[in-house]
């Protein structure tokens, strides 16, 4: 509130030279009253005042001043002559705007009545006008009745000009889209042919389903910059509480016993649906059918939400079989991949149109049963909250568990196994983090010791960080136990982060005594294994005396991925489309220019390159034109060389079997609809 | 990289409290004090994204201020807000057939500010 003291100043300093000004011009004009130019600029001090003041609360100065104002517009479209009793109006309604400027830094009262007099007389020189006085717009809100959910159909024809006044139609439907469910189906019927079409015009027009708790006037409201270059329907088409539905015919042929339920259907499968008898008659384009459909479609949602939400049902299925089912969609993609390719390669149009229409299934599928499979982090947290409190009396430390972003989902396998590493970073951080209350108040830090653990969405990735506020880690500790365990010789250089990393090292323990809670430091080796196990990675990081983070980053899910298919040699690769920025071509020119040191160029950026093709000693065949992916890791842009990009592939990742364990640049494999094996790169590790 | 709003306004109040509103926002402000500072600024400065003017001002007004930047190429489609008083109904047609965006109506505090500015600026 500072900031509006500081503005309220600066504005009667404001005032104060606009005060001068008008008094100048004023007699200007008595001395010219043709002066057009003086007339404007006097307008424009007082508007200023006027417009100012109520900005920053002086509500006395702009109610004054308004009827000044008034009365100048008036002198300024040549309604209003310029006479002498005018000029010393204006002159007295001067004086009095500035005893009430005056008076706000004395506290003095002015003269009501002195104000409440010129506005008589400034209003005696003009008739009055209907509904020229100030109206302040009491817009009634009609939220709070509306509070009930209620689905509008909204059907937003913008004029073509709209864009030109700088109009975002994206930025209303995001707006919309805030507010509830929100189905927008674009209508591109006046879309005119190309060469036709004026690229600066807007020809779509949009109908949009929304399922709110708001009221018809505030959804009005963001249409309200537009509502003249457009036309705007707004209709309530549900509302919860009202009775819903009308019968059909066939419910009441069936309730009547006139007919039976099965007989109705019989006939009912022989009759084409209307909207495709509609678009067949051609009486209407297919793309209101599927507007329509959409808005019927959104209120089944809605309503049988409501329904389930009355009955809160759910059924309980034994894990195994969602593993088979997940297992089984897995198979089917690979078949799907087969099938597709088989179809290209036919090059039959309706063998391909069959393959499409089960790709698309398929996917729709997949992400189905993946979901199904998908559950919060927030049950294992809450077996933490328990375990934080026992430990931390046995201790003798007082400490507090404060987890964020509970419903973040991730794959009940990865959740399972997590369940372990969890608990050991966390007791390590109970033990070894967070120090005993005394030594915490002589270090100036509050009694109780604080543990966050937070997981959150990033990408294709969920990220787990575990954050203390204890002691930090030992650099020089770590190190010692290092040297002491023959990890690293005395002579090797670490930075910090090197140096952290070592108690993930096997057979690394760096506390003093050993205590029930951390165990016996066979546990941070483990940790990390589990953790690259699920395909995800683990990093540390800590400040002395401030506290250690513990970052777990595992990805979303680990039976399917989406990868970019890549080739080399004759082998086939997968790049887990998730770290992929974009694909760019490497001729042998660009070769010859960075003189051997694999740097590219890109867009004026350096980016480092890995020829994979050297990497796994492929034989030297190499084409012309090869190409990079290049991917993000670690926050860093590095290019891998491969000869060709096929594109993207959905990915069922197979484990690669015991044989191969320590095969560390590859994650897994796959295979193509053709039955070859593709390998996955796991673009981590290969940097 | 922060959007950059310019502010135009003869009232140094006016556009103190805007300036001050936006960039605790993270939105870069040009100031201009008129319609022809305002071009100045647009022509010879670094980009501008969307733009917040006054409608009474010396020497340019709002008004010929926005037909002005529309006739500019780069600027066609940038949206302008234009500051309006309740009694200016007139000058609001004026100024959104001028090409404005949309318009906040005088008084305003920082939040209804904000969320004009929402609504236009992606």
């Amino acid at each position: 509130m500072d900031d509006m003291k500081e503005f309220s100043r600066i504005y009667q300093q404001e005032a104060e030279e606009r005060l001068a000004e008008i008094e100048e011009t004023v007699l200007e004009i008595e001395e010219n009253p043709e002066d057009q130019e003086a007339v404007n600029r006097l307008f424009r001090a007082v508007h200023t005042i006027k417009g100012s003041g109520a900005m920053f609360g002086f509500t006395d100065i702009a109610d004054f001043t308004h009827h000044l104002e008034t009365a100048l517009d008036k002198v300024r479209n040549g309604t209003l002559t310029v006479t002498k009793e005018l000029i010393d109006l204006i002159l007295k309604s001067r004086d009095h705007i500035k005893n009430i400027l005056g008076g706000i830094s004395t506290g003095e009262q002015y003269d009501q009545e002195e104000g409440a007099g010129i506005i008589a007389a400034l209003n005696s020189l003009f008739p009055a006008e209907k509904g020229d006085d100030r109206t302040v717009d009491q817009t009634v809100s009609d939220d709070a009745k509306a509070a009930v959910e209620t689905t509008y159909r909204i059907r937003f024809k913008p004029f073509p000009t709209l864009f030109l006044n700088g109009t975002d139609p994206m930025l209303l439907f995001e707006e919309l889209r805030t507010m509830g469910e929100c189905n927008i189906t674009p209508i591109l019927r006046d879309l005119p042919a190309i060469n036709d079409l004026n690229p600066e015009h807007c020809y779509i027009s949009w109908d949009i389903i929304l399922t709110a708790r708001t009221g018809i006037d505030t959804i009005k409201d963001v249409f309200i910059f537009v509502e003249d270059i457009c036309e705007l329907e707004v209709d309530v088409i549900d509302r919860e509480g009202d009775f819903e539905g009308d019968r059909r015919l066939g419910e009441i042929l069936v309730e009547r016993n006139d007919l039976s339920r099965e007989e109705i259907n019989k006939t009912l499968n022989k009759q084409k649906k209307l909207g495709e008898l509609l678009v067949e008659a051609e009486l209407v384009e297919k793309e209101i059918i599927n507007s329509a459909l959409t808005e019927q479609k959104q209120i089944k949602t809605i309503r049988d939400k409501r329904m389930q939400d009355a009955k809160a049902s759910s059924i309980r299925v034994a894990a195994e079989k969602l593993d088979t089912l997940v297992d089984l969609v897995g198979e089917l993609v690979t078949t799907q991949a087969r099938l597709s390719q088989f179809s290209m390669n036919k090059s039959d149009q309706e063998l391909m149109s069959i393959a499409e229409d089960v790709e698309r299934l398929t996917s729709e599928l997949r992400d189905n049963t993946m979901s199904i499979r998908m559950m919060p982090i927030g049950t294992t947290f809450s077996n933490f909250k328990r375990l934080v409190r026992d430990l931390s009396s046995e201790l003798g430390k007082e400490i507090e568990l404060i987890t964020e972003g509970a419903e973040t989902e991730l794959d009940k396998t990865v959740i399972e196994r997590l369940g372990d590493p969890l608990m050991h970073l966390i007791r390590n951080s109970l033990d070894h983090g967070i120090e005993s209350p005394e030594k915490r108040l002589e270090s100036g830090k509050p009694r109780k010791g604080t543990i966050i653990l937070k997981a959150e969405y990033k990408g294709a990735y969920v990220v787990i960080t575990i954050n203390d506020d204890g002691n930090g880690l030992k650099v020089e500790a770590i190190k010692a136990k290092a040297i002491e365990k023959g990890l690293i010789s005395k002579e090797t250089e670490l930075s910090d982060k090197e140096a952290f990393n070592l108690i993930f090292k096997p057979g690394f323990s760096t506390a003093e005594t050993v205590s029930s809670v951390s165990g016996r430091g066979v546990g941070m080796d483990v940790v990390k294994r589990t953790i690259e196990s699920l395909r995800g990675s683990i990093e540390i990081d800590s400040v002395r005396g401030k506290g250690s983070t513990i970052r777990l980053k595992l990805p979303l899910t680990l039976a399917i991925i989406n990868g970019l298919l890549v080739t080399i040699g004759s082998g086939y690769y997968v790049i887990p489309l998730a770290a992929v920025e974009e694909c760019v071509e490497l001729t042998r020119e660009i070769v010859e220019k960075s003189h051997g040191s694999n740097i590219l160029n890109l867009r004026g950026e350096i980016v480092p390159y890995i020829r994979l093709r050297e990497r796994f000693g492929i034989g030297d065949d190499k084409p012309d034109l090869e190409h990079i992916v290049i991917t993000d890791v670690h926050d860093k842009r590095i290019g891998f060389v491969v000869d060709n990009v096929i594109g993207g592939h959905q990915t069922v990742i197979k484990s690669l079997g015991p044989a191969f364990k320590q095969m560390k640049n590859l994650s897994g494999a796959t295979i193509l609809g053709d039955g070859t094996v593709a390998l996955i790169l796991d673009v981590n590790t290969l940097v | 990289m922060s959007k950059v709003i310019m502010t135009v306004d003869d009232s140094i109040s006016i556009r103190q409290m805007v300036s001050f509103s936006l960039k605790k926002e993270g939105y870069d402000v040009v100031e201009a004090v008129d319609g022809v500072d305002a071009m100045k600024k647009l022509n010879e400065g670094n980009p501008v994204h969307m733009m917040i003017t006054d409608l009474n001002m010396p020497n340019m007004d709002g008004i010929e201020l926005i037909k002005n930047v529309r006739t500019n190429a780069k600027y066609k489609f940038m949206p302008i807000i234009m500051l309006t008083t309740e009694s200016q109904e007139e000058r609001k047609q004026a100024g959104k057939s001028a090409g404005a965006t949309g318009w906040i109506v005088k008084p305003f505090n920082p939040e209804q500010l904000l969320g004009v500015i929402r609504k236009v600026l992606k």
